[in-house]
């Protein structure tokens, strides 16, 4: 089943996202890349309905840039994740609400400081430490709790992350095979083997 | 699964000595599942009103910035602050505007009121989510700990609470009415508002 997780470390946000594209009990697709780097320094893993996701994570990257072009500068994460948020708020309560789960991480390079923001298909929007979406949530959550920590470095940070992977692949039923992960830091986004 | 329950959270508010107090958790959950300790439902509107917002937590948001927008334009028709009784009545007609698709709130305020004669007078209210008006004298509260809530609030509760009691008193309450309900939680912060100075206070709770 579709998980992703999100972690918050000193001047840096991982987030990881597996890489099924499944649709019922069928796998069609492994290698799906389903975290976007919406701006500069924003990254967002997004899970949820198919044909929503693509679509509502394009239309927020367009936004976004369209923002950049007018302004000549990005817009903050918070004000993006604010921005994010009210587009699926209105969403909702219209006729045919997308269905999009999203962990969004930004490096903010006014104050230097890195950002995550937790956000559901309602439009509840949280900061948060770390974070996750699906059934992998369940077992990654409690095992951050015990194990993050704000100031690790990213190789400490990337550490955490293999620990909830494997905890998911050993005890959750459907497992998601392979995961995709990317780090936004002061110098941007990149992705990262592990 | 009741809509009203689906994040969790809860909100009190008490009436003291020319002082109010507002408290509320600190928890959003999915369900029974935890995603934050630290997710803010109660706003200050004026230096003098504090409004909490329990209920669906994205409706917490929207009502929020909803309620800043109006809260503005008073303000600036005006030329002077809005007035709790006022306002009381601006959350119940901005959410009765959504009678039959609401918004899943039930506000809770707390604010002094401005009287004749040049003082303060304390002012608390409650809403349900299509927002028909409770002004109460002693306690309003709302969220998924209401019921336990009002038992606690009904033990603790008593008239003319000088400022440092009637935090002691909200405090209690809260934290022992939260340790009951497993949607609340996770932390708690109380609000005392007096006529010249609003204390605002983060208390440590239960993590369970």
């Amino acid at each position: 089943m579709e998980t992703s997780f999100a972690i918050t470390g000193k001047d840096y946000v991982i987030v990881a996202s597996d890489t099924t594209a499944a649709r019922s009990i069928v796998k069609m697709k492994e290698d799906e890349d389903k975290i976007k780097a919406v701006s500069p320094h924003l990254l967002m893993a997004y899970s949820g309905e198919p044909g929503d996701t693509i679509q509502f994570s394009e239309y927020i990257e367009r936004n976004l840039r369209l923002f950049h072009i007018r302004n000549n500068y990005s817009l903050t994460p918070s004000a993006a994740a604010s921005w994010i948020r009210r587009s699926l708020a209105q969403s909702l309560r219209s006729r045919k609400p997308y269905s999009v789960n999203l962990m969004l991480g930004g490096y903010d390079t006014t104050s230097d400081t890195p950002h995550l923001f937790w956000i559901d298909y309602l439009g509840t929007l949280a900061e948060v430490p770390f974070g996750a979406h699906g059934y992998g949530s369940y077992f990654a959550l409690s095992l951050l709790d015990r194990y993050h920590n704000p100031e690790a470095s990213l190789e400490e940070g990337l550490e955490i992350l293999k620990r909830c992977i494997d905890e998911v692949a050993k005890r959750l039923v459907v497992t998601p095979g392979k995961y995709k992960v990317k780090v936004v830091d002061k110098d941007g986004s990149r992705e990262i083997e592990l | 699964m009741s809509i009203m329950e689906y994040n969790g959270g809860s909100v009190i508010a008490m009436v003291g000595k020319d002082c109010v107090a507002i408290a509320s958790d600190l928890r959003l959950g999915n369900q029974a599942l935890g995603i934050s300790s630290n997710f803010q439902k109660i706003f200050p509107v004026t230096d003098r009103i504090y409004l909490g917002l329990p209920g669906l937590a994205t409706d917490v948001t929207t009502l929020r910035e909803r309620f800043r927008f109006r809260v503005n334009m008073y303000t600036i028709k005006e030329g002077r602050e809005i007035e709790p009784e006022t306002f009381a009545h601006l959350v119940s007609s901005t959410l009765y505007e959504r009678r039959f698709g609401p918004y899943f709130i039930e506000p809770v305020m707390a604010g002094l009121a401005k009287s004749a004669t040049g003082g303060f007078k304390p002012f608390i209210a409650a809403t349900d989510l299509i927002g028909c008006l409770n002004f109460a004298k002693d306690f309003v509260v709302a969220g998924t700990a209401s019921s336990k809530l009002y038992g606690v609030a009904e033990g603790l509760w008593e008239p003319d609470l000088e400022p440092e009691q009637l935090f002691e008193t909200i405090s209690q309450t809260m934290l022992n009415a939260v340790d009951r309900d497993a949607y609340s939680g996770w932390g708690v912060i109380v609000h005392v508002i007096e006529k010249d100075k609003v204390t605002t206070r983060t208390l440590k709770g239960r993590m369970d």
